[in-house]
């Protein structure tokens, strides 16, 4: 079973394809070229949600889609939920 | 491979329609009691109400215009009775829609009264709904249809799956000919850079980017924040997504692979030739999907993650989600489940093939999820205040 998709090598957030609850291996994939991934959630991450694949500073820029998509405004380790509360915009602020 | 056939409508003016609507046309709000009352008492017939139509002025008055027309003269109508407070007004959209070849009449009430003007309405569209229910479908190419695309209520599976589906089919039913067109300008904010690059030639990217770039003014000129109240929604937060860049990212994976875009359009002005168009749109799905009816788009595709109900009253709206739970929670809203691409069990070639199905269905005939739901949408975009 799949439970994480990243976009592109580069991405460094997956997103949970089945509900995922803290302390799971999980298999993952690139969408683009079918590479098998691993990561462990060290919280619950829902269907849809973001996992980070490493660890990540304030001011770290998150990328998914091998693009940009904000910068990050708490510390945040490897395998917990990168979402608003430590994720904003670099656009419209 | 063989052109696919479809059993459209095909108009006056040659365009092909999939529904045969007569629509009872109000030119202002004041004018909705007097076309529902039409629509009520001849059986078929369907009144489209809205909020506008006094006291506009300029390029808000035109696109106003301009709309009312467009969704007369849309192949998915068949006849159209207009009835507005005065003759003017009433009589401009009269003509424009009668550019088309289709039959086409105006009632103003000024002077008669409702109850007068309803009785003369309501004898024409009579005669209207009766004639149009003798048109017979004939075998058209699927490329004649003009196909709109636009997602809402999306998550993070939007862009795994839905949005790269309708790509896929974007880049075929292009391919082969036809015409299509994706819009959504606030929400291309992160991934301008992607529809750039997707421009035909530089003449159409400089346009691309001054419709993108007075979307942005307009936004800092009015915003009291980072928009993260509106823009991503509440629903895209609780499907994943965060910022709009995320969003704008998965949301221009409708736009294929290998499609360019030969022109830019404003608010509800028709493609003049096939292929992908630009249209600068709002993101709020029944404004925008009434901007494309009113451009002549007879088919719209809806992607959703968390689960958008939009429908639009003369343009069938197919709802297609990648979401597991959304499919399942919000059954009755999907005509199309894609979620097995989530696992790998469908590639979005094959969900390309299985969308492209249902709109050869749809066209055919098959109402869709929200036809069926009774969803009419009928949203006029209003750019500024009325004088």
């Amino acid at each position: 079973m799949v439970h994480f998709l990243i976009h592109e090598a580069a991405d460094n957030v997956g997103v949970a394809v089945v509900d995922l609850p803290a302390g799971m291996d999980c298999d993952g994939r690139n969408l683009t070229d079918n590479t098998a991934l691993k990561a462990r959630t060290e919280e619950a991450i829902p269907l849809g949600h973001k996992i980070a694949l490493k660890d990540f500073a304030v001011g770290d820029s998150v990328t998914k889609y091998g693009c940009e998509i904000g910068r990050i405004v708490q510390p945040v380790k490897a395998g917990h939920h990168v979402h608003i509360h430590n994720l904003k915009t670099k656009r419209w602020a | 491979m063989t052109k696919r056939k479809i059993l459209g409508y095909r108009r006056e003016n040659g365009r092909v329609g999939v529904r045969n609507h007569v629509v009872i046309l109000p030119v202002d709000d004041i004018s909705n009691a007097a076309c529902e009352a039409v629509a009520n008492n001849i059986k078929g017939t369907m009144a489209l109400p809205h909020a506008y139509g006094r006291l506009q002025f300029g390029e808000d008055l035109e696109l106003f215009f301009r709309t009312m027309i467009g969704i007369g003269s849309n192949a998915n109508v068949a006849a159209v009775v207009v009835i507005g407070i005065e003759a003017g007004w009433t009589q401009k959209i009269v003509d424009g829609i009668a550019k088309t070849g289709k039959p086409v009449k105006g009632f103003s009430i000024e002077g008669k009264g409702d109850i007068r003007t309803i009785a003369d309405a309501s004898y024409q569209a009579k005669e209207y709904v009766q004639w149009a229910s003798e048109l017979q479908r004939t075998e058209c190419d699927l490329h004649e249809l003009y196909i709109s695309v636009k997602c809402g209520e999306s998550d993070t599976t939007t862009g795994l799956s839905s949005c790269p589906t309708v790509g896929n089919v974007i880049d075929k039913h292009c391919a082969e000919g036809g015409t299509a067109s994706f819009g959504e300008t606030s929400e291309l904010t992160g991934a301008e850079h992607i529809v750039a690059a997707k421009a035909i030639d530089d003449e159409v990217r400089k346009e691309f980017f001054a419709a993108f770039e007075d979307y942005t003014k307009l936004v800092f000129s009015q915003k009291k924040d980072d928009l993260s109240e509106s823009q991503p929604t509440k629903g895209n937060i609780a499907g994943g997504l965060t910022t709009i860049e995320e969003k704008a990212l998965g949301n221009v994976e409708k736009l294929g692979k290998r499609t360019k875009f030969v022109g830019c359009l404003a608010p509800a002005v028709a493609p003049t030739k096939q292929g992908l168009w630009f249209m600068d749109t709002s993101s709020a799905a029944a404004e925008a999907v009434t901007l494309w009816a009113a451009s002549g788009a007879v088919i719209h595709l809806f992607p959703t993650g968390q689960g958008n109900v939009i429908g639009n009253p003369i343009e069938p709206v197919i709802k297609l989600s990648g979401n597991p739970k959304t499919v399942t929670t919000m059954q009755e809203h999907i005509d199309l489940d894609v979620s097995a691409i989530l696992q790998g069990e469908m590639t979005i070639d094959q969900a390309g093939d299985a969308l492209l199905e249902m709109i050869v269905r749809t066209a055919n005939g098959r109402l869709t999820a929200a036809e069926a739901l009774g969803h009419r949408e009928f949203s006029m975009t209003k750019l500024y205040r009325s004088a």
